[in-house]
């Protein structure tokens, strides 16, 4: 069996995010980057799968020579090793995908699996477009997942329930958070990391589909009301939370 | 609270490898996720956390610098000292735990023992399934080992052990003893499993440091070990003395994840802590405890990075490393008795990790080689006049 895992590298979700100057990209300046969190769920899975039926990880990622330290952490907790495909100009989720596509082809892997979404950009589409493209079968925000043969049953999470759905190989799979627990890198694993190779190649390139336009940060938070300290202001806070805050 | 993201005012970050940064990051997170959250309350309780064992194991924390056929990861020392700095962020005690399995029993059986007992007990002592201890000192033997009295007698078949040893870490817990006796009045290294007859380990109770590790005294009487269990490469007292070079690098390495916690901490809370209508931190005489405090802390993280790359080609001194011991330890005592005190109250409530420290590193000051008896090794070195004797 042969897996691929696709893994993005993204700002720490602890930093404090300024966007640039030229409004439409972040300044990376004190920014630190790690693997995607989702994508982490991925990295576990393609691992487990691999435990459990044979075969090989590879794990693939898009972007800058930075992007290595996000794969790296792959191949420490497990991975067999690494591809860059590099391009230091951010693109869009589609020039992602295509790139990807392309190369899983190459890697003829089977089942592919994505994190359900980066937590820089959430655009939470890139991992079924590189399923289109491929023309695999694809379940996303998945949270339990079983191979028979070339069954797949995938349990997947649905606005206010889940879901069980049945598809077949090759497959593209998004992984939510609570699939499984990620495994730390072993120290052994960090070490052996060291020789395992990472492949650079130039990805192709690919005309935007999408521009940004521009960049801004959320308005600030507006601060709290205090209505009362005694029981005679619940009708009032009801009303508000119904009609103004219509979270109930 | 906010992510941990270390103290590192002279980006001596740039000083490690990739891979020292990973190991280090890596171990930071576990701290996080498996020790913090739940470190408080053995704490209280005076418990250690044995279900971290076959975590810290899977992690491959324990014997990380012995070879892979070993178990181990055949790591750097550096690596191995970030490891011992980010451990003891979370506790001296769980810190002092992965030491002792490391460094006074995983390293003398690699260093002084034979094919068939490093084949026997380093892998399982490296996937937690064995915990040791390190039997050297004595109720009236610390300072002076070389004064002991615990002794073993060659008899038909082995050896006959008897004597006491106390302060031991992990001793109620361990299924072996590395155990130091005297045997024709030559100090030698012998393995004493668990289950012995004639030997019992019970735990010492009423710490006011170090209460999430176990301390336990070590009693020997009229022991029959066999002949196998004789670390044959021990000569004399200088092997145990080895050893305890081993554990003092990582103490000097440990303390320094003492005091970046007490630091971050008590920078955190004098920038919200508001009296007189602002901050605590906004006040000079706060100013300059925080910077002493970095100061110290950046000087430690300078000694320990040479110290530890001395230690990796060769050049180390035992003399080096009991001038990081001291100096460390130290400051860190120091460090966390400043941070009580920007905390004022608050400080010595354990919601704040700061009067746990403290009370741990008065007992990480004097173990492993006292802050005296540091300066008067160091004082021999460059004087030439060993002033112990």
């Amino acid at each position: 069996m042969k897996i691929a895992v696709c893994v993005s590298h993204v700002p720490d979700t602890a930093t404090k995010i300024k966007i640039a100057d030229d409004s439409k990209t972040i300044d990376p300046n004190g920014v630190t980057y790690i693997i995607n969190p989702y994508d982490e769920f991925a990295v576990e899975e393609a691992l487990k799968t691999k435990e459990k039926f044979g075969g090989e990880v590879v794990v693939i990622s898009v972007g800058s020579e930075s992007n290595k330290e996000s794969i790296k952490k792959a191949l420490a907790m497990g991975v067999d090793r690494g591809i860059l495909l590099k391009d230091d100009n951010p693109r869009d989720s589609f020039g992602v995908a295509k790139v990807l596509a392309e190369e899983i082809k190459n890697e003829q892997c089977e089942i592919v699996f994505f994190g359900k979404q980066s937590v820089d950009y959430d655009n939470s589409i890139t991992g079924q477009l590189t399923a289109e493209l491929l023309g695999y079968q694809c379940i996303s925000v998945v949270v339990d997942l079983k191979f028979e043969g070339e069954k797949v049953i995938a349990e997947r999470e649905i606005e206010g329930g889940r879901e069980v759905v049945e598809s077949r190989l090759p497959v593209v799979i998004t992984a939510q958070k609570g699939l499984n627990e990620p495994r730390y890198a072993s120290l052994k694993g960090i070490m052996a990391a060291k020789k395992k190779v990472i492949e650079e190649k130039p990805a192709a390139g690919s005309k935007p589909t999408v521009e940004i336009l521009k960049m801004h940060k959320p308005p600030a938070k507006q601060p709290g009301r205090i209505l009362g300290t005694d029981s005679s202001v619940v009708p009032e806070l009801v009303r508000l939370l119904r009609e103004e805050a219509k979270v109930i | 609270m906010n992510k941990f993201t270390g103290v590192d005012y002279y980006n001596i970050d740039s000083l490690f490898s990739e891979e020292e940064l990973m190991i280090r990051d890596t171990v930071r997170e576990f701290v996080s996720d498996e020790i913090i959250p739940i470190i408080e309350k053995h704490a209280r309780e005076a418990t250690f956390p044995i279900h971290l064992i076959s975590k810290m194991a899977e992690l491959g924390l324990f014997g990380s610098t012995l070879p892979q056929k070993y178990g181990g990861s055949e790591m750097n020392n550096v690596a191995y000292g970030l490891v011992m700095q980010e451990l003891e962020r979370g506790d001296s005690g769980i810190r002092s735990f992965v030491s002792v399995q490391s460094a006074l029993v995983m390293y003398p059986i690699f260093a002084f023992g034979s094919e068939e007992q490093k084949e026997f007990w380093l892998p399982k002592l490296a996937n937690g399934a064995k915990i040791g201890c390190f039997g050297l000192t004595e109720p009236d033997y610390g300072s002076n080992p070389g004064g002991m009295i615990t002794k073993a007698e060659k008899v038909a078949g082995g050896y006959l052990l008897n004597g006491a040893k106390m302060w031991i870490t992990n001793g109620t817990i361990a299924d072996a003893a590395i155990v130091w006796a005297k045997l024709d009045g030559i100090i030698q290294g012998f393995i004493v499993e668990k289950g012995t007859k004639g030997f019992s380990a019970p735990e010492m109770k009423g710490k006011h440091s170090l209460r999430a590790s176990v301390t336990s005294e070590l009693i020997f009487d009229n022991v029959r070990i066999p002949e196998d269990n004789i670390l044959p490469k021990t000569e004399g007292l200088k092997n145990a003395l080895m050893c305890l070079n081993q554990a003092r690098y990582g103490i000097a390495w440990g303390v320094v994840g003492a005091m970046m916690v007490c630091y971050d901490t008590a920078l955190n809370y004098s920038k919200s802590r508001i009296q007189f209508g602002k901050p605590i931190a906004a006040y000079q005489m706060t100013q300059e405890k925080l910077v002493y405090m970095l100061t110290e802390i950046t000087k430690a993280q300078l000694l320990n990075t040479q110290l530890g790359r001395m230690k990796d080609d060769g050049t180390l001194k035992h003399t080096h490393v009991s001038m990081a011991k001291r100096n460390n330890c130290e400051k860190a005592l120091e460090i966390a008795r400043i941070a009580r005190e920007i905390l004022g109250a608050n400080g010595i409530l354990d919601e704040y990790p700061i009067m746990r420290h403290s009370a741990n590193l008065e007992s990480v000051k004097t173990y492993e080689g006292t802050h005296e008896m540091h300066t008067l090794i160091i004082g021999e070195d460059i004087t030439g006049y060993p002033a112990f004797e």
